[in-house]
């Protein structure tokens, strides 16, 4: 079934159906977790935050904070009864800090209370007794202490010195990749309640509602099975409620169980901030050797990543920076290593890419940087070092089966921009300008799909159909806003042929679906579509069977569409059909399970095959700076994106748009600064500037790259949420092209995020 | 005295009574009434998923304000009509800004959306038909994470297209008849005298309510003090709103002179300054949001003492005076004397500013350039504002200077104004002697938006480009965006 034709029959899917919740989302009518009716006697969980970012927990006085009004109980690491630990692998993060403060602003005790004002109220009446030590904030710190959270990592292939030293030309470089706050809209939150003989329902706001359920037990001492962890939607994701939800719906879930009554813990926007992790900062140090036209001879990079307090998902995260540091180009001899340092900051955790970008960003680095020394266009450099056939091997191991999809791409995308001929223009407007300078950048992105740690490659799905003919959806994959249920849902109508409106889409609970994985790696649609694909065509079979044997008509002759099932000359009503199954006693319900084929991985080895494909894309972005302030205006935007064969082409331009525009931020304004304390100075949107309306191009063109699967996904298509992202390195690369034009003495060393100050910096050496 | 609040909600009236004073509209609408559609997303009027909107009668006219309801108190929605996104679907029909929304797919995870919805409706309900810059100027105080925006600005486009008769449209006769019931000319006091939220009618029942009670919280567009309570969860015990004085808002324009009332909102600040000069206009654009100009005031703006609030700088290089009131005593100062020391005003207790007003620039040669991390909805690293009076010789009669963000004051660059004083405009060696003066002017501080050498050198440039647009005439080679000839031609 997984290589099914597709073809002209298809109804449902490919289609640009709007988002199932797009009418409730516009009338207010959509639900979040704290728009739950609470039930009777909820009470509201608030958090007790370190005022320190390194020391030794001395004493902590509550007694204000049990006297205030309203406090019904207080919470600290003594009154969790299992294990005071949030951590999804490396037992090192607890719920309540015990002993020792690992950064600034970690929990150190709940107040839980009538109101949410009193609690907030009260949980700042604390007096904490915090023996302070001289935290570690930056890699340079945790460098100098030797601090780490994982061993080092490194793989790669042939003799990278040798290599070096033969080549024609080296260069060397340091570039600071800054962080990144998920800013997703709705706040962390939580509501649990407690049911009977201990059992413990949690409405989380979270992308893992397994691991949420797990973890919840773990820390309760109960078993998985008195736990059911529900999501309805999340108010956005982008990996900060992968494992990052889990802490607050462990003290609400430990707070319901203290008091016996509902509890809420809703973060505000301030405290989320702080004390949520965040998209690892790194600083990448790097050589290249490369010849006369700019080809890569050998690479040799070294990612210091910033994990902060604990590990998280720190390990996956640095190795996918490793399986992009190549992005898409070949490199002959490389060596990719990595440290995952320690630091008294929030741990760091999945962001949209997962580590990816900042891997793709150094490469580009690089690409910039040998153009320059070359003085060739650095598009010519990067499409001499593409991935090509018999220069088609990942330094893992991976052989790029489709390199002819990014070559064809790219030369598309640069037709349809214009670029040679803007970039003539831009030059000859640089040259009259003396103020404004312009700079143009097509960078590309090649991303590998399937979770790294193989395993996490698997999903389920739970359909019934009922006797009137409607269909109740469930799967293990969770909605953030990214359009997954809508594409799953156009998956089941299609397999039934019947209209979308009779598929019911329901909340995601791990009561239905268990021991699902996150919905993260963008790989929600192709698991989840699959497994939904699966389940629905069991009970479909169950159908076909019945017809067969009812009806006395071969399997080749019924079709399903437009709401009915057409055999011979014959037809019924889907529901009609469905009522007439039951009445013979046929199973309608049914479950899927997918797991993706063909991928392995041996970390020792640093060999295998992680991905079971890669997306492709290519963005051209247009900038023009003010040389005396820094600041920048983002002109024009082209992007030709591969999705494969589209689920979905509106949600998938969608997924481009919002990705590229997360990443320009990422790339530009989103700057996080932590002060000398460790207090992340940033800490509200005040302070920490994502792309608003105008910051978007109105010249801003977007296209889906026509071409399919090779490997057999879901109807052929290709996962789209977090490639998108890194297409916003041509924002940073334009950026980066017009301070050159400003200084006129070659690519000067500019950071990211590229803030109007770093632009200045970047164009005057030294402010 | 009335002691109630009075808005309308839903076609019915609500009389508030027992409230806290410091209750914001958005835990009123979440909490009390149980409209969850209003969503918070920050608690501190930047992202705009919780924006509302009030409608008003101003001049005989239903005018629509989208408002942060995170940190709008309850009681200043007296006299208001309080429209949240449940409200807008009639008869199960969607508004034309609620059907393009879904038709063009602008909404992802959701949770933006309710606020985005009603900043469109604001924007709808004026009747306009804006350029791309007036729909993202709209959406600028409203985040959103997912989209990137381009299917939300297309969305209001498609709205604004179809402004028609829509059933939502034609009640607001019948709304404008009910706010008109609502009103009265009583002064208002919720609570006691130990806390109260109170909104007197008139300037001489706020001069004495003030001080008889000058440990009350002054209050105007909260867009400032409902942080206070969001977030630094002060307890404001006597709220004073001057929301209702009779007067306070007023804008006189006289012929050397604009006078700005202290509650006149930056909206209105945005026209009558921006009648000045296109730079005003500009700054006043990228001055907070659509939502916080509509509650912000001027007075509020100036009394806040902010080191980088971006009215005072552009005032103070106009030339401004500001007026002060306490009791039955009236006085008045330059602005700029206004300014102590971080957050420290010359204002004695139980007095509060009426108004300012400035000197209109009649020849003279205005700049003004905020300079931010991002453009829209941000606070000034560095705001220059310059007012040059020319010689016929084109050498500079008199230099006004100031600057916000470089000092813990809105702040005159006297020393650099003394090198440019008699200097010709295009004197590249005085201006240059002038940059260097702007070293004994200001010794910057270095935080989160930029560092101290940033915001001098900045702070130089700035002047630098003030003095070369003006020398050259041509300011299109030197600005991003807004250029002022094509403002012009635009207006």
């Amino acid at each position: 079934m997984n290589g099914a034709p597709d073809g002209p029959a298809l109804r449902h899917v490919h289609r640009p159906l709007p988002h199932d919740s797009g009418i409730r989302h516009v009338a207010g009518a959509a639900l979040y977790i704290d728009d739950i009716r609470e039930p009777d006697g909820t009470l509201h969980v608030a958090l007790g935050l370190s005022p320190a970012a390194r020391g030794r927990l001395a004493g902590l006085d509550l007694a204000a904070v049990r006297a205030a009004p309203g406090v019904v109980a207080v919470l600290t690491a003594a009154d969790v009864p299992g294990r005071n630990d949030i951590s999804p692998a490396n037992a090192d993060e607890p719920v309540f800090a015990e002993g020792e403060v690992l950064f600034h602003g970690q929990p150190v005790f709940a107040v839980v209370a009538t109101t949410r004002d009193a609690a907030r109220r009260a949980a700042r009446l604390a007096a904490f007794d915090i023996a302070e030590e001289a935290p570690s904030l930056t890699v340079e710190d945790a460098l100098a202490r030797g601090e780490t959270v994982l061993p080092d990592y490194a793989f790669g292939r042939g003799d990278v010195e040798a290599a070096l030293a033969g080549a024609t030309h080296r260069l060397e470089g340091v570039l600071r990749i800054g962080g990144q706050e998920h800013f997703y809209l709705e706040g962390q939150a939580a509501l649990a309640v407690p049911g009977e003989g201990g059992d413990m329902l949690v409405h989380s706001s979270t992308q893992h509602p397994s691991e949420v359920q797990h973890i919840v037990a773990r820390a309760l001492a109960i078993p998985d099975a008195f736990v059911t962890c529900e999501v309805r939607r999340m108010g956005g994701g982008f990996g900060g409620k992968e494992t990052q939800a889990t802490q607050w719906a462990v003290i609400a879930a430990l707070a319901a169980r203290a008091t016996g009554r509902p509890c809420k813990l809703r973060l505000d926007r301030d405290d989320d901030m702080a004390v949520t992790g965040k998209r690892h900062d790194m600083r990448a140090d790097w050589r290249v050797g490369f010849d006369d036209d700019g080809r890569i001879a050998a690479y040799d990079v070294m990612f210091n990543a910033r994990c902060g307090c604990s590990a998280d998902l720190s390990q996956g995260v640095v190795d996918r920076t490793m399986f992009h540091a190549d992005n898409a180009y070949f490199l002959p001899a490389a060596r990719i290593a990595t440290r995952r340092l320690k630091t008294n900051t929030v741990s760091n955790t999945a962001f949209r890419g997962f580590g990816g970008p900042q891997g793709m960003l150094a490469a580009e680095r690089a690409m910039d940087e040998i153009a320059a020394r070359l003085g060739r266009d650095p598009l010519d450099v990067r499409k001499a070092n593409f991935y090509a056939p018999g220069r088609d091997e990942t330094p893992y191991g991976q052989s790029v089966e489709d390199t002819d999809v990014l070559a064809a791409l790219v030369e598309q995308l640069e037709a349809d921009c214009d670029y040679r001929a803007r970039r003539e223009a831009i030059a000859a407007f640089n040259a009259r300008s003396p103020v404004l300078k312009k700079g143009l950048a097509l960078t590309p992105v090649k991303f590998g799909i399937s979770f790294t740690l193989t395993h996490l490659n698997q999903a389920g799905a739970l359909v019934h159909v009922y006797q009137d003919g409607s269909i109740h959806l469930n799967h293990g994959g969770t909605e953030m806003g990214q359009g997954l249920f809508i594409k799953v849902a156009q998956v089941v109508a299609e397999e039934f042929g019947v209209g979308i409106e009779r598929v019911r889409i329901t909340a995601t609970t791990t009561a239905k679906v268990p021991n699902t994985s996150p919905t993260a790696a963008s790989s929600g649609s192709d698991l989840n579509g699959m497994a939904a694909r699966i389940a629905a065509g069991t009970i479909r079979q169950r159908l076909v069977d019945f017809l067969c044997e009812t009806f006395d008509v071969a399997e080749g002759e019924i079709e399903f569409r437009d709401d009915r099932v057409f055999f011979g000359n014959e037809s019924l009503a889907f529901a009609e059909l469905v009522k007439k199954a039951y009445q013979a006693r046929v199973q309608l319900s049914a479950t899927g399970f997918y797991r993706t084929p063909k991928i392995h991985w041996d970390r020792a080895a640093g060999r295998g095959q992680p991905f079971f494909y890669f997306a492709y894309g290519a963005a051209c972005a247009e900038v023009t700076i003010d040389t005396m302030t820094g600041e920048y205006r983002l002109d024009r935007v082209d992007i030709l994106h591969d999705v494969g064969r589209s689920l979905n082409p509106a949600i998938d331009i969608g997924q481009i748009e919002g990705g590229f525009v997360q990443g320009m931020g990422w790339l530009t304004t989103e700057e996080l600064v932590f002060d000398a304390k460790g207090r992340l100075a940033t800490h509200a949107p005040s302070t920490y500037k994502i792309p608003v309306a105008s910051d978007v191009p109105a010249d801003f063109r977007v296209t889906l790259f026509p071409s399919a699967n090779r490997q057999a996904t879901i109807y052929r298509s290709k996962a789209v949420g977090e490639p998108p992202l890194m297409l916003a390195n041509s924002v940073f690369c334009a950026i980066s092209d017009a301070v050159r034009a400003a200084r006129g003495d070659g690519l000067a060393p500019l950071d990211a995020p590229a803030t109007p100050e770093a632009v200045l910096r970047a164009i005057v050496g030294a402010l | 005295m009335r002691r109630a609040i009075r808005f309308l909600r839903r076609n019915e009236t609500v009389e508030a009574r027992n409230f806290e004073p410091r209750t914001t509209l958005l835990d009123w609408l979440r909490l009390t009434e149980r409209s969850t559609g209003t969503k918070e997303g920050c608690g501190e009027g930047d992202c705009g998923a919780c924006t509302v909107v009030l409608r008003r009668l101003v001049d005989g006219r239903l005018v629509s304000n989208p408002v942060n309801a995170c940190i709008l108190l309850l009681g200043q929605v007296d006299g208001a009509e309080v429209l949240t996104v449940e409200d807008l679907a009639a008869d199960g029909r969607l508004h034309p800004v609620q059907q393009a929304m879904v038709e063009r797919h602008g909404s992802q995870c959701g949770f933006c959306t309710p606020g985005i919805v009603m900043s469109l409706l604001a924007l709808y309900e004026t009747g306009e038909t804006p350029d791309r810059q007036g729909v993202t100027d709209a959406l600028a105080g409203n985040l959103c994470r997912c989209t990137g925006y381009r299917p939300i600005v297309e969305a209001a486009f498609d709205a604004l297209g179809r402004i028609e008769a829509d059933p939502f449209a034609q009640r607001r006769l019948e709304v404008a008849e009910a706010l008109a019931a609502l009103r009265d000319e009583a002064d208002v006091l919720v609570g006691d005298e130990r806390s109260f939220f109170a909104a007197p009618a008139s300037m001489e029942a706020l001069a004495r309510l003030y001080l008889d009670h000058p440990d009350a919280t002054l209050v105007a567009g909260a867009t400032d003090v409902g942080l206070w309570v969001t977030k630094a969860l002060t307890d404001l015990p006597k709220i004073i709103w001057l929301g209702r004085v009779a007067g306070l808002d007023a804008v006189m324009e006289e012929e050397a002179t604009l006078t700005l009332g202290a509650t006149a909102t930056l909206v209105r600040a945005r026209e009558a300054l921006g009648a000045l000069d296109p730079d005003l206009d500009e700054l006043m654009r990228r001055f907070g949001s659509q939502q916080v100009r509509a509650s912000g005031t001027v007075g509020g703006n100036i009394a806040n003492g902010s080191p980088i609030g971006d009215l005072a700088p552009a005032l103070i290089a106009l030339g401004a005076t500001l007026h002060l009131r306490r009791g039955d005593a009236s006085r008045r100062l330059p602005l700029e004397g206004f300014f102590l020391d971080y957050r420290k005003q010359d204002r004695q207790p139980g007095e509060f500013v009426t108004g300012v007003t400035v000197r209109k620039p009649a020849g003279r040669q205005v700049r003004a350039f905020k300079v931010t991390k991002r453009f829209d909805e941000d606070i000034s690293a560095v705001m220059g504002a310059f007012c040059f009076d020319m010689a016929d010789d084109g050498t500079v009669r008199e230099a006004r200077i100031a600057y916000g963000g470089m000092a813990g004051i809105p702040k005159r660059a006297r020393a650099a104004e003394a090198v440019l004083t008699g200097a010709a405009i295009d004197d590249r060696a005085a201006a240059e002697r002038a940059v260097a003066a702007l070293d004994t002017d200001f010794a910057p501080l270095t935080d989160h938006r930029a560092s101290a050498a940033y915001r001098r050198r900045v702070a130089g440039n700035l002047l630098m480009k003030a003095l070369m647009e003006i020398a050259t005439g041509d300011d299109a080679a030197t600005r991003l965006i807004a250029h002022r000839e094509v403002r012009h031609a635009a207006e």
